[in-house]
């Protein structure tokens, strides 16, 4: 799966959490950029990737989160 | 289940909840999640949740302080959630030689909240139990020995059951026999405990959710009081139409083990005063057969209430089932293996609850406990006579049919009726009928035990109940008045009667004792009212048809125009 389709998929989760209406993510961007990307919401994302893909992240990962591009590298190494 | 997403965008969407309701949440770990579930929830069921979420880790201080947001704000219910993890960390920094104590500590904590909850607040106290996790510092003996962590979580638990037992206002939500279910790797989501000091995983929380709101509408006087059956491949295995009496299978022939257990099931929930009945497409003495003959039927003729075994659609046979027990269709519940008759039972009686049952029987029973639908909110004695009363109205509605005219078919009933004050005796069954009663019901008031014990406290305050029997049979306690005299008026407070008892004239009796009351205790007017709800709409008209006259929204009587009722009951 390309870079591309991850984000896309991505703006549909976040747009589902969040229901705030439209986000247009792109690798760098970062919690700070999306109205309403708050901790509570940010934990629930994480937990709907997780079962979108079938995956699971340990917190070391999550924590070492800094925007979008990484949550892609993470998600496209597990998939 | 809905999603725990769904759940929260339910707080976004417009409802128009009938019922509104001040919730309080206090909880030791983050609660955020649970609050969004408890309202989301709420909502779907058509309760509007007013709900104040304490600052983390706030429980103590939050009851026991009297100027706390907690007393400003005033709950109808307080809602206590302490995670397991912190209990074992409590449990840890507990000496070692109070360890043994550790439980009684903790129940006599409770006990303090519970006190604050319903003195102080007025408010119901809903106490999740607490999921058991062994530390396993002591292994398997842990379960053995006193001063172990998971020795004093039981003990707790089961402490926190009987002062639930013994008080009224507690209420267990019952987190324990969900861990049985989903087991504690599914209710618990390690790694949003450590990122968030969240507990409770996302998909579990609309389980939680669930719990809390049914048991919020038990309080509410929500909840099932009959349980339809279907009869082939739902009761018994086969077709008796077909397979005739012995061929059908029950017991130890074929899968009939499964039919059994759901046989046992359904008796114990009659047992507990759930009315049962039969809606079944069958020829009726074919279909009591095995009811009366049966060597392995756990369920006889005497356990069913009111039989319908004949060859008119479902929907027409539960709507005359309703006709006879006179209870809303949001009480009962239809279970039946044909999706096709489900189908066209959902769609003609929508308050009818359907379970659509899978499709192995052996999974039935699993299934329909996981809904838990019939939730309550107190047992009386009472409820396991529920059945023979209900019997007994399927006869009088038979015999009705002989009577060419009401009075006569009254007077043959040979009806007594007993008037008496709130006593030892009869508070559970009045509190019941408080809680339960929603169609006639003129204020929608309702009383527990110690709410009833208090009202009558008061020298101005009187409460009536009373009790029916007739020749068929003893109705029990049947309906109350709560009275309440203001200087030369006597208010009455609210007007509740079981819906059994409609068009026995019981209202004009009742009315007759209220103004005997009045009397004694030199009163001159009477005056009643009728809070609206969307059930009570059957008694809209009450006190206009027992001659009250309408001023300001109130109804009045006159002491001095009144002439008391005739009536085909007898006092005694």
């Amino acid at each position: 799966m390309n870079t591309q389709q991850i984000i896309h998929e991505l703006n549909l989760i976040f747009e589902d959490v969040i229901d705030e209406g439209k986000v247009e993510l792109s690798l760098d961007t970062t919690a700070k950029d999306v109205e309403g990307w708050d901790s509570l919401n940010h934990v629930q994302i994480i937990y709907a990737i997780e079962q979108k893909y079938g995956i699971k992240f340990n917190l070391t990962e999550i924590q070492s989160l800094n925007n979008v591009g990484d949550l892609v590298n993470l998600i496209s190494g597990k998939i | 289940m809905y999603e725990f997403n769904h759940l929260k965008k339910n707080l976004k969407r417009e409802f128009n909840p009938k019922t509104k309701l001040k919730v309080a949440l206090l909880g030791d770990t983050a609660t955020q999640f649970l609050a969004i579930a408890i309202q989301g929830y709420a909502l779907e069921e058509h309760i509007g949740i007013e709900l104040y979420e304490a600052p983390y880790n706030q429980i103590d201080l939050q009851f026991k302080n009297p100027n706390s947001d907690l007393h400003t704000f005033n709950p109808d219910f307080v809602i206590v959630f302490e995670a397991e993890t912190k209990l074992k960390d409590d449990f840890y920094k507990t000496p070692l030689d109070q360890r043994d104590q550790f439980s009684n500590y903790k129940i006599s904590q409770v006990e303090d909240y519970l006190n604050i909850a319903t003195t102080t607040l007025n408010a119901k106290l809903l106490y999740f139990n607490y999921a058991e996790a062994n530390d396993q510092v002591f292994g398997n003996f842990g379960s053995q020995y006193e001063k172990s962590y998971i020795y004093q979580c039981r003990k707790l638990n089961f402490g926190l059951s009987k002062l639930a037992n013994t008080h009224t206002g507690l209420y267990i939500v019952d987190l324990l026999s969900q861990q049985a279910r989903f087991g504690i790797d599914f209710i618990k989501d390690q790694k949003m405990l450590i990122q968030a000091d969240m507990y409770f995983s996302i998909d579990f929380l609309p389980y939680v959710a669930k719990a809390v709101s049914d048991i919020i509408k038990a309080q509410l006087g929500v909840f099932k009081k009959c349980l339809i059956l279907d009869l082939d491949n739902t009761v018994w295995g086969g077709v008796i139409g077909d397979d005739g009496m012995n061929n059908i299978q029950i017991g130890g022939l074929g899968i009939g083990k499964v039919f059994t257990k759901i046989q046992k099931w359904a008796k114990e929930l009659k047992n507990r005063g759930i009315i049962l009945c039969v809606a079944s497409k069958n020829t009726e003495s074919i279909a009591l057969e095995p009811f009366k003959k049966h060597q392995e039927m756990v369920l006889r003729e005497e356990d069913i209430s009111v039989f319908m075994a004949n060859w008119d659609n479902k929907v027409s046979n539960i709507q005359k089932i309703q006709e006879i027990l006179n209870i809303g269709f949001d009480s009962m519940v239809f279970i039946d293996d044909n999706p096709f008759e489900r189908e066209m039972v959902k769609q003609n009686l929508p308050l009818v609850t359907v379970p659509d049952l899978p499709e192995d029987p052996a999974a039935y029973l699993d299934y329909i406990n996981s809904l838990n639908l019939f939730e309550t909110a107190g047992v009386s004695d009472n409820d396991a006579k529920r059945t023979e009363q209900y019997k007994e109205e399927a006869k009088r509605v038979q015999a009705k049919a002989y009577f060419s005219n009401e009075e006569e078919f009254l007077a043959s009933l040979e009806m007594k009726g007993l008037v008496e004050p709130l006593n030892d005796f009869n508070l559970p069954r009045l509190s019941q009928l408080s809680l339960r009663s929603n169609q006639f019901n003129l204020r929608t008031i309702r009383f527990d035990e110690e709410e009833l014990k208090r009202f009558a406290a008061n020298p101005d305050h009187q409460v009536l109940a009373i009790s029916l029997t007739d020749k068929y049979g003893d109705n029990g306690l049947i309906a109350a008045v709560f009275l309440s005299k203001q200087q030369n008026d006597l208010f009455i407070h609210n007007w509740i009667m079981s819906c059994r008892v409609l068009k026995r004239n019981v209202e004009q009796f009742t009315l007759n004792s209220i103004f005997n009351y009045a009397k004694e205790n030199n009163c001159t007017t009477i005056t009643g009212e009728y809070i609206a709800t969307s059930k009570n709409g059957i008694v809209e008209n009450h006190y206009k048809d027992l001659g009250f006259k309408h001023q300001n929204n109130y109804w009045h009587l006159d002491l001095a125009d009144y002439k008391p009722f005739e009536t085909q009951i007898t006092t005694i």
